[in-house]
């Protein structure tokens, strides 16, 4: 390729580089703080890397490169849908192809931490609204009228005065050597034709075909399974074993040791390879493992929360945040709680288990996967097998199911290890059991609340947490408090409530554990908002209206006044069954109300969820909604019907009949309202999950009496 | 060698007979669709007809399916257009979409044999189909829907 000396700020050269193609995308430059926006004929100038987000062709038709993982979350839907608007096409004409792991052209891939849009919808924004503009100027030009008679509209510019009109593809080997504007012009949310629309999702097609290719469904020519028995106990050791029965079975090639580092140990396990699945699980099945399991202690989790409530007794902790002096205040208050939650370890259960096919040749690795966290897997593969990032493809199918766990390195770094092995193409399998029992999980964390109250006000608020830290596996010594230690909650009431602490006590176990769904929020959220309901009832007033008092932020109050209007919450009489709860994370703010009512059988059931998501602005509120219903009901799940014990080491749950999922008739009705404004976008993946365990105790407080402060209970128990 | 008859084609497979139907389906005709959840019959994720009757495939031997008559979600209708399809798409049911293969092949039987049913039928009905991202509530709604639609005559 021929290269020309030009600034790296100057994307407006021409070159033919880009066909007869309009390719738009960023560049990341490795240490400016705003990435860059580049045509393909300036990256190629400036040898800079480009992602093409968009690429327009000479048929018209766009390919929009999506640089995320599509888990069910919608960025499949949701990205084309910020581009279509600004760009002006039909979202049918937009194509979707996932994007291969590079950090260096994308920028961070994680999808995780409810990011996918609110890091990036400006940008795409000003990108789509930039292709839009060149076009028009490529008509312009052809047309020799001036810009300012033309404008975009499905796909075409068209002149106004005459009426005439071209076709994107028929412009974009004019547009393709424009410069790119530096200013162009969005538009206002009320100028909206696609963007806060419930627009059908484009890739359900695909995923009631059976269309869709997920991990497991990647199959390569001549690529071999590959199950592995892994050490129960997840940091043993493999001290011996015997594959001979394992190679006499039918389709078994290899059976040998394999080694994954996860966080700062090792996992150890035996790896059985054969030509299909179900032959690999019939050779491990008669596999002969002895394990070392001696230099760690051995879990049991009576045990486990039994010291975390000691040392939630007995020691200050780390604090994260004090102001003012909670402990005086507290000594001097008449009306004081003391108080401890406990929330359970828990299993991802992603619906599609782990998998990963990797095939790993002398001068490239790659691999295919259900992959949240492409670029983190091809920085992993490279400097675990020291080769140079760009012999690494990382390519993302879709996921069924993520919640965290796939943005671990692990299975994509097993995979590869086993395929370097055999020199040839393979697909490693996570049995649902496997997937349930390895971890990491997410950590059971107990909590201590004390509170008192002084004239119907808050006069102090101390919280602490033991729990094991998603950072302590890579640097074990605890120094400094849980930089999460205040997840879930409400920033405003730090304004208001003069003396708060919150600790977090050091606590540590050999169990692997790791981000779930909305992170120290999930379990946070569940202490903390339970504890303002405990104040509530302590300081005799109505929860919403106490939280009122603290959250005097106008947007808290939006939210409030939208929880008592769509809930009739106002009208309820006590005793109703009504609970409430409000939790931040990931910058939005969701309240949800929940109704519950004792059936003619005895048992209590949930009425009737009402959710309100301010998450500023948005593009897809069905999106939204089927987002908070799906994190209400694997809330309810963490909440009634499933928790991950220990017992001597071992995990106690196997399969879905003792971690027993929610199911089609545990479901109550979801009402779900998203605030209207134009605040910064806000995540919409995880938020929804952490107030509902709070809202539902409290409603069965509100119905019983009776204040259930460990998770997870027994609905049918109440 | 086992003969197996998937939406109306004959394959010849050679498999072990006491391989579940799930994995000759995915590993040896290449129909992918149909999903592997749990391999214990707990979340339904497999769910293939068998001579019409929907059933778990991951615990069906592929010796007792052989010369029936099954049917996979590639086979549910020839132009992703069986009302329960145009039902999913128009109430955007799936979120990762993993379940929801097992999800359509129960509730077309379902719908087959109980073309009215009430909230309490497809809970009944659905209940052996786990969907970890909780779209219970659209499967739920677009059954319905799909019910009104076949009653007003929608192609089947
Ligand atoms: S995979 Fe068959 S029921 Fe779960
Ligand atoms: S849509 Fe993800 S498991 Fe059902």
């Amino acid at each position: 390729m021929e290269t020309k000396e030009v600034s790296r700020r100057n994307f407006l050269r021409v070159t033919g580089i880009a066909g007869t193609a309009l390719c738009l995308g960023f560049y990341f430059p490795a240490n400016a703080k705003q990435e860059e926006l580049v045509t393909a004929s300036g990256a190629a100038d400036s040898e800079i890397e480009m992602n093409a987000w968009i690429r327009i062709d000479a048929n018209g038709k766009v390919t929009l490169t999506d640089h995320r993982a599509e888990m069910g979350q919608g960025s499949y839907q949701s990205v084309p849908q910020i581009i279509a608007e600004e760009l002006e096409v039909d979202l049918k004409d937009i194509n979707v192809v996932f994007a291969q792991g590079d950090q260096a052209k994308y920028g961070s891939q994680i999808t995780g931490g409810s990011s996918t849009i609110r890091g990036i919808y400006k940008k795409l924004l000003k990108l789509s609204a930039t292709a839009r503009e060149m076009l028009i100027t490529a008509a312009a030009t052809k047309w020799n009228v001036p810009g300012g008679e033309c404008y975009a509209e499905s796909g075409h510019v068209i002149h106004k005065p005459s009426g005439k009109k071209f076709n994107y593809g028929e412009l974009v080997a004019v547009a393709s050597k424009l410069p790119a504007p530096k200013e162009v012009k969005l538009k206002k949310i009320s100028e909206y034709k696609l963007i806060r629309k419930p627009l059908q999702k484009l890739d359900t097609p695909l995923k009631t075909n059976g269309g869709a290719i997920f991990g497991l469904d990647k199959k390569l020519p001549g690529m071999l399974y590959a199950v592995v028995e892994r050490n129960p106990r997840q940091r043993g050791k493999v001290k011996s074993f015997s594959d001979a029965a394992a190679l006499k079975v039918p389709g078994v090639k290899h059976v040998f040791k394999v080694q994954m580092k996860v966080f700062n140990t090792i996992r150890e396990g035996v790896a059985v390879v054969a030509d299909s699945t179900w032959a690999a699980m019939q050779g491990r099945k008669v596999l002969h493992v002895e394990w070392d399991d001696s230099g760690f202690e051995h879990v049991n989790s009576a045990d486990l929360f039994k010291r975390q409530e000691e040392l939630l007794r007995k020691e200050e902790g780390l604090f994260a945040k004090k102001q003012g002096d909670p402990d005086k205040a507290i000594e001097q208050a008449a009306k004081k709680i003391d108080v401890i939650y406990q929330t359970p370890y828990q299993a991802h259960s992603a619906m599609e288990p782990l998998n990963c096919v990797a095939y790993y040749q002398s001068d490239k690795v790659e691999v295919w996967g259900p992959i949240q966290a492409p670029d983190w897997v091809q920085g992993g593969i490279s400097t675990e097998f020291k080769i140079p990032k760009e012999k690494i493809i990382v390519n993302m199918t879709f996921l069924g199911g993520g919640f965290g766990r796939k943005a671990f390195l692990d299975y994509p770094l097993e995979a590869v290890t086993i395929s370097k092995e055999i020199g040839k193409p393979v697909q490693v399998v996570w049995t649902r059991e496997d997937d349930m029992t390895q971890g990491p999980f997410r950590a059971g964390i107990s909590y201590r609340g004390q509170g008192a109250i002084e004239n119907g006000e808050i006069s102090a608020l101390k919280f602490k947490m033991a729990g094991q830290n998603i950072d302590h596996w890579n640097s074990p010594k605890r120094d400094h408090a849980n930089g999460s230690t205040t997840e879930g909650f409400l920033n405003p009431y730090f304004e208001s409530i003069k003396n708060i602490s919150f600790a977090d006590v050091p606590f540590e176990m050999p169990l692997p554990n790791m981000w779930w769904r909305s992170v120290y929020a999930s379990t946070n959220g569940f202490a903390y908002e339970s504890f303002m309901n405990e104040m509530a009832v302590l300081a005799g007033q109505d929860q919403l209206d106490f939280r009122r008092r603290y959250l005097k932020d106008e947007r808290c109050q939006r939210l409030i006044d939208k929880m008592e209007e769509v809930s009739g919450w106002k009208s309820r009489k006590k005793g109703d069954g009504f609970g409430v709860a409000i939790t931040e994370c990931f910058t939005s703010t969701v309240g949800q109300v929940v109704k519950v009512s004792r059936r003619a059988d005895g048992k209590v059931k949930i009425d009737h969820v009402w959710a309100v998501m301010d998450c500023g602005w948005y593009v897809n509120p069905d999106i939204i909604s089927a987002q908070v219903e799906g994190s209400i009901v694997m809330a309810l799940g963490a909440a009634t019907t499933h928790e991950i014990t220990f017992k001597d080491g071992l995990t106690e749950q196997q399969n879905f009949y003792n971690y027993q999922m929610p199911r089609m008739s545990d479901m109550p009705l979801v009402e779900v309202h998203v605030m209207d404004n134009d605040a910064d976008a806000g995540g919409v993946g995880e938020p929804g999950l952490p107030p509902f365990s709070p809202a539902l105790t409290d409603a069965i407080f509100d119905l019983t009496g009776k204040r259930i402060r460990k998770l997870p209970f027994d609905m049918n128990a109440v | 060698m086992i003969t197996l008859n998937v939406n109306g084609q004959r394959h010849n497979v050679d498999a072990d007979p006491n391989m579940p139907l799930l994995w000759a389906i995915r590993d040896i005709l290449g129909l992918t669709g149909t999903k592997y959840g749990c391999g214990a019959a707990q979340c339904g994720a497999c769910t293939v007809h068998l001579n019409g009757e929907a059933v778990r495939s991951c615990v069906t031997k592929v010796s007792r399916a052989a010369g029936q008559q099954i049917v996979t979600i590639e086979g549910l209708s020839v132009a992703n257009d069986h009302p329960l399809q145009l039902a999913w798409n128009e109430l955007n049911v799936p979120q990762c979409g993993y379940c929801q293969s097992g999800q359509l092949m129960s509730a077309a039987v379902l719908l087959r044999e109980n073309p009215n049913p009430t909230d309490q039928d497809i809970d009944d009905a659905m209940s052996g189909n786990i969907c970890r991202c909780g779209t219970y509530q659209r499967v739920r709604a677009a059954i319905h829907k799909a019910a009104a639609m076949q009653r007003e005559g929608a192609k089947i």
